[in-house]
């Protein structure tokens, strides 16, 4: 945990001083940054799907109680948020893995996400199966 | 270990795998996605009777896909120009990586500020 937030904090000053980036290792082939970049973009777009899918819930459920539409809309919301951030993150650390000709960092965040999508779909089909009694 | 494979670096002009194409095309087809979400911001907004509130928040949802598309079409063209030329692509810059990031999660804060 401890090393974690460490590494969290050295990528935030990575954020904000990207210069560092550039100094470090050799410049990768332009076809594997070119790749690192359409990763990005491919997460950046999960998380657009996430956001999009919370204002659907707000939208499209109206027949929800408002604790029910609300809580899934803001976790749907919430988690696409996380996963934007996440992008750059991963993106940043992918880059200077590649500078320093280390290996990709390994990442547990697909399971994570997979479950945490799978736990709201659940939750999702029960209100919505239950309706008005939910 | 990078570039490792033996083969030798692409010729100028020459890109087998279509890389830079395919780079653009993400960046485009982001850019589609950020639109959906945007056109459900303001449908959410501008829903029955809308606070002046709501509507601010919606209308801060299209200048955010504004921004996204904005940085998405600079990097798309300097895509384009450096394998027109080409030359050397240059990897993405983080702070463009961090804004568009950033314009989605603060799309997703007005979405929050919406449903509640």
């Amino acid at each position: 945990m401890v090393p974690r937030m460490i590494g969290i904090i050295r990528n935030l000053r990575l954020w904000f001083a990207p210069q560092h980036l550039g100094e470090e290792g050799d410049t990768p082939d332009y076809r594997f940054s070119l790749a690192n970049e359409r990763t990005f973009l491919a997460w950046l777009r999960t998380a657009l799907a996430l956001v999009g899918g919370g204002f659907a819930v707000d939208q499209f459920l109206p027949g929800l109680r408002w604790g029910w539409r609300v809580g899934l809309a803001c976790a749907l919301l919430a988690v696409g948020a996380v996963c934007a951030l996440r992008a750059v993150d991963r993106w940043v650390r992918c880059e200077r893995a590649m500078r320093r000709g280390e290996d990709l960092p390994p990442t547990r965040f697909p399971a994570l996400l997979g479950l945490v999508v799978a736990l709201v779909a659940l939750v999702m089909v029960v209100v919505v199966v239950l309706g008005p009694a939910g | 270990m990078i570039g490792g494979t033996g083969e030798p670096p692409a010729a100028p002009g020459r890109d087998p795998g279509l890389q830079a194409e395919r780079t653009r095309l993400a960046w485009r087809r982001t850019t589609l996605s950020a639109a959906v979400v945007a056109v459900l911001a303001v449908r959410t907004a501008l829903r029955e009777a809308p606070s002046s509130g709501a509507m601010a928040v919606g209308a801060a949802c299209c200048a955010l896909w504004l921004a996204f598309t904005a940085l998405a079409h600079a990097r798309v063209r300097e895509i384009q120009d450096a394998s027109a030329r080409g030359s050397r692509i240059r990897s993405l810059a983080l702070p463009v990586a961090a804004a568009v990031s950033l314009c989605t999660v603060a799309t997703a804060a007005c979405g929050m500020w919406l449903a509640v």
